[in-house]
């Protein structure tokens, strides 16, 4: 790692006052940040950790709506996230235990990892990720791999989680990450159903709008079987070739509508 | 009821207590007075010539000591390697050298090409960082076949070619291998890979080098396998440092799995600086210099064929095998596909002609030397997946097939050179097929079936050379060192014991096993014996762990210097009891005279013998303390049968491994819970290198595989329940314990069993797929059925 000071704020405000230093960077668990500043491929002058804000941690249901701290652990939202079961599920999946009590959605959120499995989540949930200055609705603010709406300085503080009818995420693993090579989250709400994909595209979290036509109109497995997910941008690597990864959207959503029924 | 203390008692490992207590000293661990740190300079290309160094900003930045560029070593010798192989022509193979730092060009990423040594390691590395180095890039070779193409570029421009050596076995066989095949009623050829495997150790190897200017002494604390191999390659053929100015210790090692064996430049660079600068150096490989610094396993593309004759009789076997040096020749890298791979083509079956064929090759890639099993699992991989292709071409059952060609009568002379002393290759297929209950696997098949599953059914055998040794054996095969073994018994005169042993303890037990053997010999309790190792100050000349050896050499080395501690015991017992020497028994820890009631402890005789008022000493010397050297007569052939059950996901190519079994013949064994621990051990590496990993490089030399995040170790949720059994087991005929190593076994045994299971599997889903490379992955497995 190069040198850099730390600065541990007790509030959003403070954080927000400390990031506007020039090159400082936020720090959520670090279960990225961390290794990419000991490669020494990152050199902020500051880091602001955001695990001494109480205000965004935890876990809070708002009527249907399923309201998750910025800094709330993936271990927290896999215990205490059961009244959205698959947004659970989910979580207690993301890595191993010691990335578990580390990384935050939050910070998984803002890195948007084309490989990460919270923005399926949220894509798939129609959520809105609240930040120190407005929401964004899921659909603004995935904007391309590693990219997003948020601006410099910007600060996940909570996301909202409208609960669905039904929902279910399906990983299938990359054998040595554990990444997701795909991952599709399904959920099905009254106004209809929709299906995002992580871990395939070069472009990052999308939704497969063609799946979600036929099962919003007849959610069962077999409304997916005339379909065909195009190999078209997905991405290539040593653990999987579009074609492949094409085949898995399929069989993945296939997968997480039958596990709804 | 089993034993529980001396050999055949599970005593647990006494070592563990340190190492699950975080209160093991690794050489990590030890930070001396005034240490420096170096931090390498690597090449992040394949192949290039070097233009030029710029060190001039870095020397004047904040804690740098010195900056050492290949300049400095120039005077220097090339790091040896340890093994020569002859040609088919009679010829040596071409050895290119190979410098501690980059001499005019880089041959493979992570090549050191210039090292900064700093006060502390975040100065090193800010310091290496400011180092402009200027190459320009060459064409660079990864594939082999491409690398011997008439014009392909060098990784060596002094050699020939980049063939090391082209190596017939037994080249006077060819001619009549090659009619047999030619008149066979059957031949089944196979082409496979076996794939490119880093060791990854828990533990990164560290150097520090430590040089005492006043009595002119180095010390080198390394994470070796062998401390005296390191002290023999670097003082005598790279820094020219006698024996008794050079120490080197091993402390705790934290794995090995052969990576660890080896000689590297970075232990020849501290000590060197460490002398330059009179002050300790230190380095500490990070993970990501490990897969890049670290020598290579495996890397074999092999072409194997395999006749018959009407009745299903092997008649020969020939193979024709790409083996991938690196850019380097690493310690014992010659000897991995030749005479730890060719020597073992005959497996466990009695084909009459065999031939082999190796072409070693230098790539841009890093030095690919022995990975546990080490040649053969090579073997083993290619013998027995050619024999289950074979079973399935002719619609004959695989055990059967391989029964009805077993070797059963011993000793057995090869045609491969080896002669193996015993085994029983029917009993430990019986006890395969009983502990895997393999008659209850077509329920199990429809069990799989009614959840749209494909299951499959693969087993096999091998055969494997342990106990690394025989001298004059190794020497006629090119080794360019003694492999013998040597141990100190020193008695204390209290009666306790250490033990100073040449082999080396990183993970074996040998702390806990060792002394389960002195104390079975004499009686006493195992807690009474300590063991000393790691540190060529304290032990004799002994060579170290690797192939399965340490046991069956170097224990073997043990009795026979606790027999002489014995002998001489008896001579003092029999004066303190006024008896004869022939006379005296020693049993349970006590001599007495047979046939009366006299007798004494153990204790009274170690005290006479430092305290010896009342003792014989115009006839014996005192004190008690003995050393042996032991060179053994052939290697040792572990033996056994794996099976192995998968599930295979036809929607997705995924596959579970949901039963496995190993039925092992490793001669008589000392510590039960260590040999399953062993196996154990051993079977997730082996799975490893068939489900999950793989070193991959692209046509430019990157390796693209080159942390965790691609490169797939296995993790305990990817492997099953193992079964295993060492129940059937004959005893080596020629080291006096009849043990035969375990180590390895379990990495060479495991990945064909895991293949042919595989290749099963689909079958049964109505995909004939001939073969996958290793590993099946899910996306392999899946275009394979899909193709």
């Amino acid at each position: 790692m190069y040198a850099f000071d730390v600065t541990r704020p007790k509030t959003v405000d403070e954080a927000v006052a400390a990031l506007s230093q020039e090159d400082a960077q936020a720090l959520g668990g670090g279960q990225t940040l961390i290794p990419t500043l000991k490669q020494r491929l990152a050199s902020p002058s500051a880091l602001v950790s955001l695990t001494g804000i109480e205000d965004m941690k935890g876990v809070c249901q708002d009527g249907d709506t399923l309201v998750i701290g910025g800094g709330t652990t993936h271990g927290t939202v896999a215990s205490e996230g059961g009244a959205y079961p698959a947004l659970a599920a989910l979580a207690s999946n993301i890595g191993d235990p010691a990335v578990r009590n580390r990384g935050t959605i939050g910070g998984s959120l803002a890195n948007n990892d084309p490989s990460a499995c919270y923005p399926s989540a949220a894509l798939a949930s129609n959520a809105t990720i609240v930040t120190n200055s407005r929401e964004i609705a899921a659909d603004d603010y995935f904007q391309g791999l590693f990219t997003t709406a948020l601006d410099e300085g910007e600060i996940i503080t909570s996301v909202r989680f409208p609960i669905p009818q039904a929902a279910n995420y399906q990983k299938f693993v990359q054998p040595a990450s554990r990444f997701a090579l795909v991952g599709v989250f399904v959920s099905k709400h009254a106004d209809g159903v929709r299906v995002a994909v992580t871990g395939a595209s070069e472009d990052g979290v999308f939704r497969w709008s063609d799946a979600e036509d036929a099962l919003s109109g007849n959610f069962s497995p077999d409304a997916v079987d005339g379909l065909t997910a195009s190999a078209d941008g997905l991405m290539t690597d040593l653990h999987g070739d579009a074609e492949y990864r094409a085949h898995l959207i399929k069989v993945l959503t296939k997968r997480a509508v039958a596990a709804c029924q | 009821m089993p034993k529980d203390h001396g050999i055949g008692a599970s005593s647990k490992r006494r070592e563990d207590v340190r190492f699950l207590t975080g209160t093991g000293r690794y050489t990590d661990d030890i930070n001396l007075q005034g240490q420096a740190y170096v931090h390498f300079v690597r090449s992040d290309v394949a192949h290039g010539t070097i233009n030029s160094i710029d060190t001039s900003e870095a020397e004047n930045m904040p804690g740098v000591v010195r900056i050492f560029t290949g300049a400095d070593f120039a005077a220097v010798g090339s790091i040896p390697c340890g093994w020569q192989v002859t040609d088919r022509f009679g010829e040596a193979m071409q050895e290119p050298a190979h410098p501690v730092l980059a001499q005019g060009k880089v041959r493979h990423v992570g090549d050191p090409i210039a090292a900064v040594v700093a006060e502390t390691k975040e100065q090193a590395r800010d310091a290496a960082e400011a180092i402009v180095v200027d190459i320009d890039e060459l064409p660079a070779v990864v594939n082999m076949k491409e690398a011997l193409a008439d014009g392909a570029p060098k990784v060596h421009d002094d050699l020939k070619s980049n063939l090391c050596y082209d190596w017939g076995f037994v080249e006077d066989n060819k001619a009549a291998v090659d009619e047999a095949i030619k008149n066979a009623a059957h031949v089944t050829t196979l082409e496979l890979v076996n794939n490119r495997l880093v060791a990854n150790p828990m533990e990164p190897r560290v150097a520090v080098g430590d040089y005492g200017f006043a009595n002119d002494e180095s010390t080198l604390y390394t994470t070796s396998q062998n401390p005296h191999v390191i002290r023999l390659l670097m003082g005598a053929f790279v820094l020219n440092i006698p024996e008794h100015k050079l120490r080197v210790v091993a402390p705790d090692v934290g794995g090995g799995f052969g990576t660890k064996i080896f000689h590297y430049a970075e232990e020849a660079f501290v000590t060197f600086a460490s002398r330059a600068l009179r002050r300790p150096v230190k380095w500490t490989s990070t993970r990501s210099e490990a897969f890049m610094s670290d020598a290579h396993g495996r890397d074999h593309v092999t072409k194997i064929e395999l006749a018959l004759d009407a009745d299903n009789n092997f008649t020969a076997v020939r193979t024709e095998t790409y083996a991938n040096m690196g850019a380097y020749l690493s310690t014992f890298a010659p000897s991995v596909p030749t005479w730890l791979h060719g020597t073992l083509m005959a497996g466990n079956y009695k084909t009459p002609l065999i031939y082999v064929n190796v072409k070693a090759v230098f790539t841009n890639t890093v030095p690919v030397d022995a990975y546990r099993g080490a040649g053969r699992p090579e073997a083993t991989f290619q013998l027995e997946r050619v024999i289950d292709k074979a079973a399935r071409e002719l619609g004959v059952d695989p055990i059967a097939l391989r029964r009805q060609n077993f070797i059963s009568e011993f000793p057995y002379a090869t045609p491969v050179a080896v002669e193996y002393d015993t085994g029983d290759y029917t009993a430990t297929m019986d006890k395969l097929e009983e502990i895997m209950d393999l008659s209850g696997f077509e329920a199990r098949r429809k069990e799989s079936e009614a959840k749209g599953k494909w299951r499959g059914l693969g087993v096999n055998c091998y055969i494997e050379a342990c106990g690394i040794a025989p001298s004059n054996l190794v020497g006629q095969l090119g080794a360019r060192a003694g492999l013998y073994d040597a141990a100190t018994v020193r008695v204390n005169a209290t009666g306790s014991i250490s033990v100073m042993v040449g082999a080396h303890s990183h993970g074996q037990g040998h702390e806990t096993t060792f002394p389960q053997v002195i104390a079975e010999m004499i009686g006493i309790d195992e807690s009474q014996v300590d063991i000393v190792h790691g540190d060529t100050s304290k032990i004799p000349f002994g060579m170290g762990t690797y192939g399965s050896r340490s046991l069956a050499v170097c224990g073997s080395a043990m009795v026979r210097a606790a027999e002489k501690v014995i002998n001489k015991a008896k001579k003092i017992a029999a004066h303190l009891l006024e008896a004869s020497e022939a006379d005296i028994e020693l049993k349970d820890g006590k001599f007495s005279v047979a046939g009366t009631d006299k007798e004494c402890a153990w204790g009274d005789v170690t005290l006479a013998a430092y305290v010896p008022h009342n003792y014989p000493l115009e006839d014996i010397e005192p004190g008690l303390e003995e050393t042996a050297f032991y060179d053994p007569a052939n290697f040792t052939y572990p033996s056994g049968a794996y099976a192995c059950e998968v599930e295979v996901d036809p929607d997705t190519g995924k596959v579970t491994i949901e039963k496995f079994a190993a039925a092992d013949d490793f001669g008589n064994v000392v510590n039960p819970m260590i040999v399953e621990g062993q196996v154990h051990g051993g079977i997730a590496q082996g799975i490893g290198q068939a489900m999950l990993e793989g070193a991959v490089y692209d046509a430019e030399g990157q390796l693209l595989s080159a942390s965790y995040m691609d490169y797939a170790m296995p993790r305990a949720d990817d492997l099953p329940f193992y079964i295993v059994d060492h129940s059937c087991a004959t005893p080596c005929t020629h080291n006096p314990l009849g043990v035969k190593g375990c180590g390895e076994a379990g990495a060479i045994g495991s990945p064909p069993a895991v293949v042919n299971a595989v290749i099963d599997a689909l079958a049964s889903g109505g995909k004939n797929v001939p073969h996958i490379d290793m590993p099946l992955t899910p996306h392999r497995v899946w275009k394979a059925m899909n193709a």
